[in-house]
């Protein structure tokens, strides 16, 4: 079957152009000020010598980003999925209906169990509430939920203006608690509280860490108990995850946060293992943990079938038992046979393409190992709302600045709970494992696993996306719906990553399977023959000028090799 | 603020404080949408990003088309001390990024909490302003806890005539409030002025912003909307055309345009449904002196011709319509000239005057439908348990209830994002009435279909 592969210029644009000089064109468009700050954010990787990112830092007003607020980090990522507590937004009708279903966490309660995602609650207030305090009809709300739901647990979430009007949300949830006899918190993440959903994810940890994790100490009857932390269960990935583990003879206690009951949460405590898929979103449970229960944590990554496999053989390692490690190994086997001819045939089509990433605050750095699966290349990568060390790793977290935005979130004094404390490994163990290889709580970040030259461009403005396209073209992106349409636009491919466009799942063996397949149709889908994009054209001649545009001067011509593939026969659907 | 009259009102209203499954979004979603309909505006936000980042998503994930609207990005200081300097610094962002010809600046709730003087802002920004040819700034209040999307919606129309609405001589053209329709909506009312021969500006015309082409060119900002020089122009028009029953005593664009420059306002309701679209075509026929052309009486008789054709398998069914207040009375117009029988008209909106605003646009309206506004889905979810609809028409948030009482959902208005092309759904006009109808039918019919053991395959 014939492939496009060859229509391309070997080298692509993307490596004759360095990092460097598309940092320039970038930021061309921007006043001095705004130049100097998205200049720390963006930037040429080195592998070795991890040069430091200006991550987590405020988006400039006026500047087009694709994150959210704290209030969707706390309501929306990580307790969302809770699915038998009843959520209760404290606010005008916006925030609440914005967060009602919009991340696709999937859930599938046992029969007759209870699942409230679907019901989205509001206090709705109006102006007599902004005026003289929603604290009353934030009462009422909860009474009136208690009466026609009855369940186990009710939480609170404020939003901006809920903040400023010094509604006391954590009173009102304590009085209604010792009224209603039921669980009854409340989060303070008012949207303006941190410089994106980041703080949303710490203060919801702070809150299932407090009022949850350690409430039902029945033991497991499971010789192999892991917690699953920081995953959300996007298209199903969580249950191909417990399913290959299961296989293995692992037993998922909790994952936090999808398809994930109050009470599984309650009991996490009890597993003998955490393991860190999102290290953004969930390191702070994690080190809580540990340090209150003493379970050992480290990262893993379902996402790619070595990464997969790797992660499995790390788990099965850890519980140092012979058997475990033998069904491990039978399971990776199986399902890698299965997969082998169908990722070698989608490699031999999509071999030398340029990826590009822009996502969250993990996910731009696990799928790279999907597409590397495939042959294909990272020529750019960022998060949406990471921090340092998810760039660099956690090496550089004792040196971290602290800045104002994240002094105003709790930091939980956590000591080692009289009677419950109970290290999984003794020093001894641990450190016989970490001779063989082990890294315990450790993440070493997204760009020690990048080449050197790629380019880093955290938190990416609308603006460095297009410039970006206009002079690397990749083959695909991978980002937000925010950003999507405009790719397109432009006749690239975009594949989703937060809600994965109605797919997924992609997480283990048959999720690898599942994108492979997914990322080759998109490549080679027939429409993209009819969409002449932008860089075909000269494109001074369309444009309305852009200052960037104005000053470049004119633009070489380019090889007329360089087009957009064109479908091969085989693939398209 | 209620009077405590509306207060009482509202307790025997709703037995239910908290709003379980909101039929209504905020306020500046409207705005944002409203701005994107002029061209060359770039919708900008005072307040946390988050509301930005939310309304983006949701307008994005309805029409499948990039949206841009910038935010102050308020953090803890700014929410305490204001955010003024934020204001000031985005607003010249976006300028130097984007050169727009206007800014459409909205609040959220939380600047409208802390009570910020936001023409007071503009006039420093405008004073030492840093950036040459500064774009106009039109800047709207739009508080979530004061309206819906719809107020929001109408506010900011409102808003752009007041900014830029200037006298001159008397035009030939009309102008056009629309109110908040799809794409298609938009070009079918256009193509509607043209069979008339009749210059119409139609405020806003996020016809092409929101259902573009792909490019062959690099954009900026994306083509299309209404040109500035034509808003300034609305001065001068020989009359607006207004279509909400709900504008009817409000402070609206056409209001405006009457009071400042004697513009004569017509103040239809949205032209769903034989009826409703003849009151639309009566006015057009004396704007222009002309009677209805020839390719819309051909519509209009399709569309008659074609209720006949299908009455016998949608009368006396029963449908939930639920939705924008404008929007529902128009459907409820429509369904009632088909011989359903909607069982229940709801919205989420606060409409003092509603019921009577539906009724005399449906009047044949049997006295026993529920006409209501202030539900949310959870009401009429209760409601419709006794209700026992054999249809729900609404939008993509009707799917619950649809699916609950197993009947199909004909997906109207805002927001639809469980299928495609929400933007090209048509509505308005005799050919809108035409598509929504044989949609309804065909639902029905389907739904028979398939429910039935016999297997008809010819019905
Ligand atoms: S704060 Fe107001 S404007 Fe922002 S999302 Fe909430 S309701 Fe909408
Ligand atoms: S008001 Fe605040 S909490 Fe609500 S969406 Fe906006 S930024 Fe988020």
């Amino acid at each position: 079957m014939p492939t496009d592969i060859e229509m391309k210029n070997p080298d692509g644009i993307a490596s004759s152009i360095p990092a460097e000089k598309i940092k320039e064109e970038m930021l061309k468009a921007y006043p001095a000020k705004t130049a100097k700050k998205r200049g720390k954010q963006i930037l040429s990787n080195d592998p070795d010598t991890l040069p430091e990112v200006g991550a987590n830092s405020r988006t400039v007003p006026g500047i087009m980003t694709q994150r959210g607020c704290t209030y969707a980090g706390c309501r929306g990522v990580v307790i969302g999925p809770i699915h038998d507590i009843l959520h209760i937004t404290h606010g005008p009708i916006g925030c609440g209906y914005y967060s009602w279903m919009t991340r696709r966490n999937l859930v599938r309660p046992e029969p007759g169990a209870t699942n409230y995602l679907q019901y989205c609650m509001s206090t709705d207030m109006t102006e007599e509430q902004i005026v003289f305090g929603g604290e009353k009809k934030l009462k009422q709300a909860i009474q009136e939920a208690y009466d026609i739901f009855k369940p186990k647990a009710i939480t609170i979430y404020a939003t901006c203006p809920v903040g400023l009007i010094g509604d006391d949300v954590h009173a009102v949830a304590r009085e209604m608690k010792e009224t209603l006899g039921i669980n009854v918190f409340a989060f303070s993440c008012e949207g303006y509280k941190g410089v994106s959903q980041s703080a949303g994810h710490h203060i919801a940890n702070n809150g299932v860490f407090k009022h949850m994790v350690g409430l039902d100490n029945t033991p497991s009857e499971h010789p192999f108990t892991i917690n699953m932390l920081g995953e959300y269960n996007i298209g199903g990935d969580a249950w191909e995850i417990d399913a290959v583990l299961k296989n293995c003879g692992i037993h998922v206690t909790a994952t936090l946060s999808g398809d994930v009951k109050y009470d599984d949460i309650c009991r996490a405590h009890n597993s003998a293992l955490n393991v860190v898929m999102c290290h953004r979103s969930i390191n702070y449970m994690a080190e809580m943990m540990e340090k209150k229960f003493g379970i050992p944590w480290f990262k893993v990554n379902f996402i790619g079938a070595d990464a997969t496999a790797k992660s499995m053989r790390k788990i099965a390692k850890y519980f140092e038992n012979p058997a475990l490690i033998a069904r491990t190994e039978e399971v990776i086997a199986m399902e890698m046979a299965k997969l082998r001819p169908i990722r070698d045939a989608v490699k031999a089509r999509c071999q030398g393409k340029k990826v590009a990433l822009f996502v969250g605050g993990s996910r731009a750095h696990h799928y790279q190992e999907l597409f590397r699966d495939i042959g294909m290349e990272v020529i750019s990568a960022g998060y949406e709302f990471a921090h340092r060390d998810d760039y660099e790793g956690r090496r550089v977290l004792p040196n971290l600045k602290v800045d104002a935005d994240s002094r105003n979130i709790e930091e939980l004094t956590v000591e080692a709970d009289p009677e419950r404390f109970n290290p999984r490994k003794t020093e001894e163990m641990r450190r016989s494992l970490e001779e063989s290889g082990f890294c315990f709580s450790d993440y070493t970040g997204m760009m020690a696993d990048m080449r050197k030259g790629a380019l880093i461009i955290d938190d990416i403005s609308h603006h460095e996306m297009e410039k970006l396209i206009e002079l690397t073209k990749p083959d695909i992106i991978c980002s937000g719906i925010k950003d999507k349409f405009i790719i397109e636009k432009m006749g690239i491919p975009c594949k989703q990553l937060h809600s994965y466009d109605y797919g997924g799942p992609y997480a283990s063996f048959s999720g690898a399977i599942n994108f492979y397949q997914e990322v080759d149709r998109m490549l080679h889908t027939k429409i993209w023959k009819f969409v002449v994009p932008p860089w075909q054209k000269d494109p001074r001649l369309k444009a309305r000028p852009t200052i960037a545009q104005k000053e470049k001067a004119p633009k070489k011509e380019e090889p007329q090799s360089f087009k957009r593939p064109a479908a091969s026969g085989q693939a398209g659907e | 603020m209620n009077t405590v009259l509306e207060q009482e009102e509202e307790k025997e209203m709703k037995h239910c404080t908290a709003t379980r499954n909101a039929c209504k979004l905020c306020t500046p979603l409207g705005a944002c949408l409203a701005f994107r309909g002029v061209e060359g505006c770039i919708p900008f936000l005072h307040g946390s990003q988050g509301c930005a980042t939310y309304i983006r998503r949701y307008l994005i994930s309805h029409f499948r088309e990039p949206m841009d609207v910038a935010s102050s990005n308020f953090h803890e200081e700014s929410a305490i001390f204001g955010g003024g300097k934020n204001l000031k610094a985005g607003l010249a962002n976006v300028s130097a990024q984007y050169e727009p010809e206007m800014i459409g600046l909205a609040t959220t709730c939380l600047a409208e909490t802390i009570g910020e003087n936001v023409p007071l802002i503009l006039k420093e920004y405008r004073d030492n302003c840093a950036v040459e040819d500064a774009p106009p700034i039109v800047s709207v209040s739009t508080p979530s806890y004061r309206g819906t999307h719809m107020d929001g919606f109408h506010e900011t129309v409102r808003a752009l005539v007041g900014h830029f609405a200037e006298s001159g001589r008397r035009q030939e053209r009309v102008a056009i409030f629309p109110g908040m329709v799809s794409a298609e909506d938009l070009r079918h009312l256009k193509e509607i002025c043209r069979e008339f021969g009749l210059p119409a500006t139609l405020l806003p015309d996020y016809s092409e912003t929101m259902d573009g082409e792909t490019w062959d060119s690099y954009q900026k900002m994306p083509s299309g909307g209404t040109p500035i020089h034509e808003i300034v122009g609305l001065g001068s028009v020989r009359m607006s055309i207004e279509f909400g029953r709900s504008l009817v005593g409000r402070d609206s664009a056409g209001a405006f345009l009457e009071k400042q420059f004697q513009v004569p306002r017509r103040l239809l309701g949205l032209p769903i449904g034989i009826r409703e679209t003849d009151r639309f075509m009566e006015v057009l026929e004396t704007a222009t002196g002309r009677c209805k052309p020839a390719a819309l009486r051909q519509q209009r008789g399709r569309l008659v011709d074609a209720l006949i054709d299908g009455h016998k398998y949608v009368f006396g069914k029963r449908a939930i319509v639920c939705g924008d207040a404008d929007l529902a009375t128009g459907l409820a117009a429509f369904l009632s000239e088909t011989g359903i029988f909607p069982v229940l008209c709801a919205t989420g909106e606060r409409r003092v005057g509603w019921e009577k605003q539906v009724r005399e646009a449906a009047p044949d309206l049997p006295p026993e439908s529920q006409v209501c506004d202030r539900l949310d889905f959870a009401e009429i979810e209760e409601r419709a348990e006794e209700l026992k609809p054999d249809i729900v028409i609404g939008s993509s948030k009707g799917y619950r209830l649809a699916r609950k009482m197993g009947v199909p959902l004909i997906r109207v208005g805002f927001p639809i994002h469980d299928r495609i092309g929400g933007q090209r759904v048509l509505h308005l006009g005799y050919a809108g009435a035409q598509q929504l109808y044989d949609r309804t039918v065909n639902a029905l019919m389907e739904k028979k279909q398939t429910d039935s053991t016999v297997g008809y395959s010819y019905l």
